[in-house]
């Protein structure tokens, strides 16, 4: 029962994750740029979600309607700022640069909040929970936490395939030049991209800071994370994004039980195993 | 000849050190049909790229409807109303047939075209509709790449080599629309290696070789022997 319990705990875990990994993937899709700044952008959506709570005293999930679309302005102003403008042919610019904005922003914040860790307080829902029976119960916020990264990914995964922006996504995705000749502006299309993928982070970063400390210099380790279920899951697949997530979450899970060191340890064992057996990962996007 | 549509002016074009075209001046007026042909190498594709913004251009080296368009980019020449079917199609893999049509007509430029009219043009498309574009043969992918064009309600259709790598039968099949296509009112300008197809449907030639208009004139009026001399240069 306790290991049933565990991996419980994992899966919803898992859903964090994948929120963290489903802006990184999104960006990578569209323009072929990995992000390194990505984990420290989630610790800037807290740190935003942190100063909205403080000067509203308002419920960091009623955060939200600021933080996100906050994200979303940042992301579109560097993207059209900044990150268009590394790139090209060459894939080194944009890591070098979105290298140096992590290092930027980790000190930013620093310098800003201090190096003490904090936390955003949720109120009574952080203690609730849903008991399902034989010594099983899950916390209501764990799982409000996976309700909407299901609900991110399936949104994501709409606006990809149902809707006219995710075709001009695609579109530019597949050939950025030709797509200008539909009329689509690429440097638009990008600066848009990465405002949902910031939107994306801005959730993830609010979440995370509810559901545990946080200081800016946790920014690397998100990236990791989010990185490694990104590859589990299998480059372009959104839905194979979120199992990537929950695999993650549920190796930590057990490793943590086996040992409260093994942790992360195990997480990363995971996707080392994964990435031997099947580097493509579990659900590859198939190319026609 | 009526009021031009298109106006090349002297347009030169580079791909780094390399000069691509020289002062090449050609002009499209409405409802005509221009041929550019030429050898491999001539600059065909660079004019085209270059009307098209793929290339920037000198402001003033091209004229659409008398405004210069010539350092526009290529989604802002698109707006204006100029579509280029580009060499070697060009469909997005992975968005299905009417996915490509639909994100060639998402500026919604009035006019003529839409979902219902290409598929009328074109009426294998209609049943291969939910396919992914890759999953159709060349000659349809070409009708996609045609129709994909025409979505965005151009007054002038561009077309780069579009029997290239094609059955003859199939280039028969594709240039039999074409006559359906000028009816509604639009200009041609297509680049073409087969120079009898070009001649059997353009009413104006221009002849490229090595970057320079080497021939130019009513298709009616040229020689097959000049035609020769100015395509290989002797």
């Amino acid at each position: 029962m306790q290991w049933l319990n565990t991996i419980l705990q994992g899966i919803l875990l898992g859903g964090l994750y994948a929120m963290f990994a489903a802006g990184l993937s999104l960006i990578f899709g569209v323009m072929r740029l990995v992000n390194i700044a990505h984990g420290d952008l989630i610790v800037l959506a807290a740190y935003i979600a942190l100063v909205t709570v403080q000067a509203l005293g308002v419920n960091p999930l009623v955060a939200l309607i600021i933080v996100v679309p906050a994200m979303a302005g940042i992301g579109y102003a560097l993207q059209r700022g900044l990150l268009n403008r590394t790139l090209g042919d060459d894939l080194l610019p944009p890591l070098l640069v979105t290298f140096g904005l992590s290092v930027i922003i980790q000190n930013g914040l620093l310098e800003l909040f201090t190096a003490d860790s904090v936390k955003l307080n949720a109120g009574a829902i952080e203690i609730a929970s849903i008991q399902l029976g034989g010594g099983l119960a899950v916390g209501t916020l764990p799982l409000l936490q996976f309700g909407l990264a299901v609900a991110v990914i399936g949104g994501l995964q709409w606006l990809f395939y149902r809707t006219a922006l995710g075709r001009a996504f695609r579109a530019t995705s597949d050939d950025q030049s030709v797509a200008q000749l539909m009329g689509l502006n690429n440097a638009h299309i990008f600066g848009l991209a990465m405002a949902i993928s910031l939107a994306v982070v801005a959730v993830a970063g609010v979440l995370l800071a509810v559901r545990a400390n946080f200081d800016p210099s946790i920014g690397p380790a998100r990236l990791i994370f989010g990185f490694e279920a990104v590859i589990i899951g299998g480059l372009g697949s959104l839905w194979g994004t979120l199992v990537g997530g929950i695999i993650l979450g549920v190796a930590q899970a057990i490793g943590a039980q086996l040992d409260p060191g093994w942790n992360l340890l195990a997480g990363h064992l995971a996707f080392l195993l994964v990435l031997a057996l099947k580097p493509e990962g579990l659900f590859p996007k198939v190319q026609g | 000849m009526p009021e031009p549509l298109l106006e090349v002016r002297g347009l030169d074009a580079h791909y780094g050190d390399f000069r691509a075209l020289f002062g090449v001046s050609l002009d499209a007026a409405h409802g005509q049909i221009v041929a550019v042909i030429g050898a491999n190498g001539a600059g065909k594709s660079t004019l085209l790229k270059s009307i098209a913004g793929m290339m920037r251009a000198r402001r003033d080296s091209v004229l659409f409807a008398g405004e210069p368009i010539g350092d526009l980019a290529a989604h802002a020449v698109v707006a204006r109303g100029i579509a280029l079917v580009p060499e070697g199609r060009r469909l997005f893999p992975s968005l299905t047939v009417e996915e490509n049509l639909l994100i060639g007509g998402r500026l919604g430029r009035p006019g003529p075209w839409d979902l219902k009219r290409v598929y009328e043009l074109f009426p294998i498309l209609a049943e291969r509709r939910n396919q992914p574009a890759p999953s159709l043969s060349g000659g349809q992918q070409q009708m996609v790449a045609i129709g994909r064009a025409l979505m965005s309600n151009p007054r002038l259709l561009l077309c780069d080599e579009i029997s290239l790598g094609l059955a003859p039968i199939i280039i028969r099949d594709i240039y039999a629309r074409i006559p359906a296509i000028v009816a509604e009112g639009l200009s041609l300008v297509i680049v073409e290696q087969d120079i009898v197809q070009a001649l059997k449907i353009a009413s104006h030639i221009y002849c490229l070789q090595e970057g320079r208009v080497a021939l130019s004139g009513e298709a009616g009026a040229l020689t097959r022997e000049k035609i020769s001399a100015a395509y290989f240069g002797v």
